[in-house]
């Protein structure tokens, strides 16, 4: 059985390449068919803030490309509560749907489920 | 499935690596993988990604009383006969191309060689489903 790979990013989606290259490696995955997981955890709960606007400055917009997640076999996506907290985050209106808002129990179990980690 | 593997029993390590070669976590991924093989353990891969694209970089020119990581790592796999792949997005963003991609992009300066290869993630995500255990360096 393939072994299943969860990827936390902690990166907001204007700090530069960060976040847009783990999630690269979530959709690399998704189109090889392997079990992925993704966590937004600290400043990458920013990714799924709505209603950016990357032109403001001078960026691409991330939101593309997370929602091409679905098209790509990742279901298991996940946002951590206590980040989307401390940094106003609304959950109820978040860029992308079907996301799971886990406690830090709930996040500490969900680690403890996939066989390896990246955090990026 | 890795937890169950006895102490003392051969492991298959993946290493990515993500920080810039000047970075205090390229060093520890090197001396990480030294002390595996010297453990007798087998590394599948190494799979530089993000800023860690930078140590592959052959131009890279460091102070003389200071550790030359690129040059140490070029040096460990290549004695080695490793598997070392350059993510090559990470890397055409960076300015880290080899000849067949300065060529490609018509740029004037290729600063990766053997025994680096320039690919893509799959190649991560190979070496993930080959390997015992998944050692990453360097990330957020």
């Amino acid at each position: 059985m393939a072994k299943s790979l969860l990827l936390i990013s902690r990166q907001a989606p204007w700090s530069g390449p960060g976040a847009r290259e783990a999630l690269d490696i979530v959709l690399a995955g998704g189109a090889f068919d392997l079990p992925i997981g993704l966590l937004f955890l600290d400043d990458g709960v920013f990714q799924l803030s709505a209603g950016q606007n990357a032109k403001a400055v001078q960026q691409k917009d991330l939101s593309a490309n997370l929602q091409a997640l679905p098209m790509f076999g990742v279901d298991d996506l996940f946002l951590c509560a206590d980040s989307a907290a401390e940094r106003g985050v609304a959950t109820d209106a978040l860029a992308l749907g079907e996301v799971k808002v886990l406690g830090a129990a709930d996040i500490a179990a969900l680690i403890d489920r996939y066989d390896q980690v990246i955090t990026l | 499935m890795a937890a169950v593997l006895l102490i003392g029993s051969v492991m298959k390590f993946a290493i990515a690596l993500f920080s810039a070669a000047h970075a205090p976590s390229s060093r520890r991924a090197l001396l990480f993988a030294q002390a595996a093989l010297a453990g007798g353990h087998e590394i599948v891969r190494l799979f530089f990604y993000q800023d860690g694209v930078y140590n592959a970089c052959a131009s890279v020119v460091t102070p003389q009383d200071e550790q030359d990581l690129p040059q140490q790592w070029r040096a460990f796999v290549s004695d080695n006969r490793l598997d070392g792949v350059v993510c090559i997005a990470a890397a055409l963003r960076r300015g880290v191309l080899n000849e067949e991609e300065a060529q490609r992009y018509q740029r004037s300066a290729a600063s990766v060689e053997a025994p680096w290869a320039l690919s893509g993630l799959g190649q991560l995500h190979d070496a993930i489903q080959d390997a015992d255990r998944l050692i990453c360096f360097g990330g957020a």
